[in-house]
């Protein structure tokens, strides 16, 4: 059993707990909402998410808190809330839990977070993929619907908010809050220049806050037990609270694990995910999903927490640990994700669109053995183009795992490329499309 | 007086009343032997257009409602649908082709879809690629004879955690093995589905001796 108190996982780890009303109900469930709609005032609630510290848990980070009072306050029109329930950056796989196992803590959330922030309506953006996840979202809007904690009128107190379901259709860009909303808007996700930024100019051009599904099923909790409570918790005064780490690739256990944030990698891999699956040592991990850069071993004692792992030269990211065994090619991993990028590069910038397309034939040319020692600087200058240059932050995402592979593995690349040298390989031949 | 509203075409509750209100009659479709998209859909299309103060924002969950009429999107539905949206038809067309989750041709009866990023490549997930092509006979984006399966290699699912994986239509398989595959194929063939698919996902679950703690 974990050492310290579960918060998001903590109902569904309970024996028959199925995540309908009733059981969500009888742990406590919509008492934060009970006690708040009509008592505590919007801006106050603000105020108390603000306290605790609650940071996005998408990927960026921002402080919730300070995201909502962005919004104009004296505006008078619709306002929109969006649940980001894309979930695309690979290495990830929490808030698919956190939705098909306990769908009305995110619901709560939701409605505490429409209330302060003055919205009536909520749409939820869910990846396409997860047909099942919409499906239970769909029941439990429905349950919750009946009961009087979504709709017109919740609780008796006059206050309106409609949640909606609105499913993704296989774009990674997507998660990203500006391509969201243009997506949520009927057309293609490509990201939009900021600013003007959501908070003004979201959601059909109206005040629009995007927050992940993980940040939003924090809510109930801080609001029942205090943001003193919740600020303890993790490594403050910057990373408060919980986390839902998703570990995968080569070890024992894989899976969702909540940890307070600040515990070290090497707890988590060994302790929680049960170490390496073989005998073979580590010998790569990524911190924060396929846009954090990779980290080595000598990394296997920072704290992961947004400013621990930002100093190791990575980023927290959206909390997906990937780890790689010994005798993983680095050449090979780093194009695999290099790939990823470059099929969901939306094109909107050029940098990103033909960067990606060269990266990946660059890329497919020395894992090949057919490639120049030259390729190593192209990639670089290639990568140096791309990063910062670009609408949203994809640009740096995608160079992340070639500038930190040649970085700490330099040597796989150049031994390829002296194999091919040996081989008299050198002529680049076309290695086929990307 | 200009207003955003006239500009992104919002919604009017006489739309969807109108739509509501059978027979389409503003509506004219060239194969009028068939029942059209719009008439077949006429509830749940009002209930989706209801949704959203914007009628553009339908577009994507229509197109849904359309793929599962036909197994892909036919380009008459897409124009019913600009029609209705008051979209031109490349604006359907240029959002259709940017997602990939729409089909513009028609596919086999079971849609497997084999993640092959890195997370899953990680554990096997080439290997599971090459047992559906030897035991299929098919290459990824082909089909078989008998129309039943079509294989498509894709990026990322979000089961990282639970790889390799596939997605089958709606439904995610985790945790594959070539058994387990075998299965779930022959389970597919004889009933159309298998028990084998993934409910609500937890992973890890919870050991007996955790539970209840």
């Amino acid at each position: 059993m974990p050492k310290h108190e579960l918060i998001l996982l903590k109902n569904m780890m309970q024996p028959g707990y199925t995540g309908s009303l009733t059981d969500y109900e009888k742990t406590g469930g919509y008492q934060a909402l009970r006690n708040t709609l009509g008592k505590i005032a919007p801006a106050d609630v603000t105020t108390i998410v603000r306290k605790s510290g609650l940071r996005g848990r998408g990927g960026a980070g921002f402080p919730t808190g300070v995201k909502w009072g962005f919004l104009p306050k004296d505006y008078q029109g619709p306002r929109y809330l969006c649940c980001n329930a894309d979930e695309s950056e690979p290495g990830t796989f929490k808030d698919r839990q956190l939705m098909e196992r306990d769908p009305h803590q995110v619901l709560e959330g939701i409605v505490l977070a429409c209330y302060a922030i003055g919205s009536e309506t909520a749409y939820i953006y869910i990846r396409g993929e997860m047909v099942l996840g919409s499906k239970i979202l769909e029941q439990a809007i429905g349950e919750a619907r009946v009961a009087g904690y979504i709709g017109k009128n919740i609780l008796g107190t006059g206050i309106n908010v409609d949640v909606w379901v609105h499913r993704g259709a296989g774009a990674y860009i997507c998660g990203e809050e500006t391509a969201l909303l243009e997506s949520l808007e009927g057309k293609r996700g490509l990201p939009r220049i900021k600013p003007p930024f959501p908070a003004t100019h979201g959601l059909y051009n109206k005040p629009t806050v995007v927050n992940n599904v993980e940040t939003l099923a924090n809510l109930p909790h801080i609001i029942t037990r205090g943001p003193e409570w919740f600020a303890a918790i993790g490594s403050p005064p910057k990373s408060t609270g919980t986390r839902v780490f998703c570990v995968s690739g080569h070890v024992k256990r894989p899976g969702n694990y909540e940890v307070p944030m600040g515990m070290t990698v090497r707890e988590l891999v060994y302790e929680y995910a049960g170490g390496m699956r073989s005998d073979k040592p580590m010998k790569a991990f990524i911190p924060g999903g396929a846009s954090a850069p990779f980290l080595t071993p000598a990394h296997l004692d920072v704290k992961l927490d947004f400013e621990h792992v930002a100093a190791a030269g990575s980023m927290l990211g959206s909390g997906g640990v990937t780890v790689m065994e010994e005798g993983t090619s680095m050449v090979w991993a780093a194009l695999r994700l290099m790939e990823f990028f470059y099929h969901e590069s939306c094109g909107k910038c050029s940098p990103c669109r033909e960067g990606s397309s060269w990266l990946v034939q660059t890329m497919r040319r020395i894992l090949a053995k057919r490639g120049r020692m030259e390729d190593l600087e192209t990639l670089l200058d290639l990568c140096k183009n791309i990063a910062g240059r670009t609408v949203c932050a994809f640009g740096d995402a995608e160079v992340a795992p070639i500038q930190s592979t040649l970085k700490h593995w330099r040597q796989e690349y150049v031994d390829l490329i002296n194999e091919a040298e040996a081989a008299n390989l050198i002529r680049p031949e076309p290695v086929g499309k990307p | 007086m200009w207003s955003w509203g006239s500009v992104i075409g919002e919604t009017r509750a006489a739309d969807i009343r109108s739509l509501a209100a059978c027979p389409l009659r503003t509506y004219q479709h060239q194969d009028c032997g068939r029942m059209t998209f719009l008439e077949k859909y006429k509830d749940e299309i009002a209930d989706i257009l209801s949704r959203y103060p914007v009628m553009r924002s339908a577009l994507i969950p229509l197109l849904y409602v359309a793929q599962r009429d036909q197994g892909y999107v036919t380009e008459s539905a897409m124009q019913e649908i600009a029609q209705l949206l008051r979209l031109t038809p490349p604006q359907v067309y240029e959002t259709i082709t940017f997602y990939t989750m729409f089909n513009l041709k028609p596919v086999g009866k079971f849609h497997i879809q084999v993640c092959k990023s890195l997370m899953c490549a990680l554990v096997g997930s080439d290997t599971v690629i090459e047992w559906i092509k030897v035991k299929l006979g098919i290459a990824s984006g082909e089909s078989t004879a008998d129309g039943l399966f079509s294989l498509s290699v894709v990026e990322c699912l979000a089961a990282c955690g639970t790889g390799p994986m596939m997605q089958i239509n709606e439904d995610y398989y985790e945790q594959l093995t070539e058994g387990k595959l075998d299965r779930i194929l022959a389970d597919l063939r004889s009933t159309g589905t298998s028990p084998l698919k993934s409910g609500p996902f937890m992973w890890p679950e919870p050991a007996p001796s955790e539970r209840g703690a």
